[in-house]
């Protein structure tokens, strides 16, 4: 994430000066053919399923049979009349309103203990990665165990501890602080890693400034590492939102499977479930396009969104990264 | 990316003003703050292997059992000569998977980044935009058309439409090898040119040597990725005896119904989990570099 937009610091390419057009369209030529499966895959695998999503989200179409233009029927039922379709929205809301924003936090108070200057710091950095490492479908599997409502080794420390044991995946108001709870010890690894590096590059200069200048540890990072690592948070966010938005393994595994309700009264009902289910369970690719393009307009607009109010908040004064 | 060495300095700073105790009680607490959340993240790990060595009616009692009584190694043996986990032919899918598919897109993404990073064409820059600009497409909205196009060409139930498409190259993947190419002097690819070589040569003679680093942590991410992929195969594949791991995983759950034989759940789980493990000790420094270097999370 060096920087997305590198053409401005860019050298000339070194080249002998141009001896007319034959020789031009020759590298062109040449260019082309090193990029061609590129292209290929810019015009087959993005660009066709981006037109075509457009088309078949306007059809009723099972594949079988060919395609029937329907107009904007599909989002009139997607609406209106599928009841599914708001749980499911409102049901990833939630997950990613709570899970992005404690994700983040997590991961950088994480980044933050493994930024102290302590013996042994690799072992700790290799442990609260680990988790990352494992495979969605193992990772569910075990933190269906751990999350037992009744003999599950969490609510057993929760009544240590003088809480009430909680229902978890079983119950629908705890099923999606489950995943959640998932979440946070799987999905935070990498986040870290980065947070890790934003503040290992903040200059130590500014550092003993603020100390000269009598601030005392938490004023030294709310006021100087936290500022520099807003890039860092940003980017990190943008990626959050879409990657949760489209939260599929956790919830399918946990929530047993593609048939049925979706966890108790349907509260693991994710979008990209509901997409799922309609498109590769009871073959309505139409509608099911027509879910999917919906999210992606919501996906496009949330991130510039995001883009537009970062002036506010994202930092960019700092000196060039590496 | 030497990080190492403002930290040196540092200690070494604060060592000759004598600050020892101040140090000494920071690192207590800091150390003990590490221990606690260390515990917290390696307790589902140690519970993983504890069930995994528990007979069934163990796994969920009170109060809890901390050490299996007996230990049953016979777990794992049971586990992945199981009919419905077909583990060496499970094994056999993934590494197929893995090796193909990331064998594919280290060489179609080194190509087409050596074009992006020495190369001059037209609409190269208009080009390397909308590869930066797909970067942040949401995989939900190519899903069903590609899957349609796969379905007309017949591949459905193939491993086809999980490998094809990235053998043409992936947009991360060329941007992090455009950007690491950027670093390597022009000096050394010009030379190369100035006595005779074509772009073939020094992107194979010059550049992949130098990028190496590079190249390894595309290839171990790739890998991961499609070593842990569970929703296209998923999707698109259906006889049982094509699976990857992780797809036989799931169905292994499945088979069982309501009452799940959890100790050979997590036996299968941490036959999965282990590769990817032993692979993340050997090739560590590269897994940390690429992360911070990437911006990638987790895998």
């Amino acid at each position: 994430m060096a920087s997305i937009t590198p053409e401005a610091n860019r050298p000339p390419i070194a080249r002998a000066p141009r001896r007319g057009m034959s020789r031009r369209l020759r590298d062109d030529l040449r260019a082309y053919l090193f990029i061609s499966p590129w292209i290929f895959s810019l015009l087959v695998f993005t660009g066709y399923p981006m037109l075509a999503s457009f088309y078949f989200s306007m059809t009723k179409y099972n594949i079988v049979s060919p395609p029937v233009w329907i107009g904007l029927e599909n989002f009139r039922v997607m609406f209106t009349e599928d009841s599914l379709y708001w749980l499911a929205v409102w049901n990833t809301v939630y997950y990613t309103a709570i899970s992005v924003p404690l994700s983040l936090a997590v991961a950088l108070g994480l980044a933050l203990l493994l930024s102290q200057r302590a013996r042994g710091i690799g072992i700790y950095r290799t442990i609260f990665y680990l988790p990352s490492l494992v495979p969605t479908v193992a990772s569910t599997l075990l933190w269906i165990v751990l999350l037992n409502p009744r003999l599950g080794l969490i609510n057993v420390a929760l009544e240590t501890v003088g809480l009430p044991r909680l229902g978890w995946l079983q119950s629908e108001d705890w099923s999606k602080p489950a995943i959640i709870l998932m979440t946070l010890w799987t999905g935070t690894g990498g986040a870290m890693l980065i947070f890790l590096a934003g503040i290992k590059d903040v200059p130590q200069s500014l550092i003993d400034a603020a100390m000269i200048d009598g601030a005392n540890g938490w004023q030294r990072f709310r006021y100087v590492t936290l500022p520099l690592l807003t890039p860092t948070i940003y980017f990190n966010l943008i990626l959050g939102i879409i990657g949760s938005f489209q939260v599929f393994g956790q919830v399918l595994v946990a929530s047993g499977g593609g048939a049925g309700q979706a966890g108790p009264l349907n509260s693991l009902l994710m979008y990209m479930v509901l997409l799922y289910r309609n498109a590769f369970r009871s073959f309505n690719m139409g509608y099911a396009s027509a879910l999917a393009l919906v999210m992606f307009i919501v996906l496009v607009l949330l991130t510039l969104l995001v883009v537009r109010t970062s002036n506010a908040w994202v930092h960019y004064e700092a000196a060039p990264r590496r | 990316m030497n990080r190492t060495i403002p930290q040196t300095t540092d200690q070494q700073t604060k060592r000759r003003s004598g600050m020892w105790t101040r140090r000494l009680s920071g690192e207590l607490l800091a150390h003990t703050l590490l221990i606690i959340v260390a515990v917290l993240f390696l307790v589902p790990f140690l519970w993983l292997v504890i069930t995994s060595l528990k007979q069934k009616s163990q796994v969920f009692t009170d109060p809890l059992v901390w050490i299996p009584d007996p230990i049953m190694w016979s777990n794992y043996p049971k586990a992945l000569t199981s009919p419905s986990f077909p583990f060496v032919r499970l094994l056999s899918n993934t590494i197929f998977y893995t090796v193909t598919s990331t064998l594919g897109v280290v060489i179609s993404s080194t190509v087409v980044a050596y074009a992006f990073a020495r190369m001059d064409f037209r609409g190269r820059d208009t080009l390397f935009g909308i590869t930066l600009a797909t970067l942040m497409l949401p995989g939900i909205v190519t899903l069903i058309p590609t899957y349609v196009l796969f379905s007309t060409l017949g591949l459905v139930g193939s491993y086809a439409p999980l490998i094809l498409p990235v053998w043409f190259g992936t947009a991360f993947n060329i941007f992090l090898l455009r950007q690491f190419m950027m670093t390597i002097p022009f000096d050394l690819t010009d030379a190369a040119r100035v006595d005779g070589a074509g772009d073939g040569v020094i992107l194979w003679r010059v550049m992949v040597p130098l990028i190496r680093p590079a190249l390894l942590v595309v290839a171990i991410f790739h890998f991961l990725y499609t070593w842990n992929d569970f929703m296209g195969p998923l999707i698109y594949l259906s006889d049982s005896n094509d699976f990857p791991l992780v797809l036989g995983l799931y169905s292994f759950r499945g088979r069982f119904g309501g009452s799940v034989d959890w100790p050979l759940m997590m036996s299968a789980s941490i036959a999965i989990i282990v590769p990817v493990v032993l692979l993340f000790f050997v090739a560590q420094r590269s897994f940390i570099e690429g992360v911070t270097l990437t911006g990638l999370k987790g895998a």
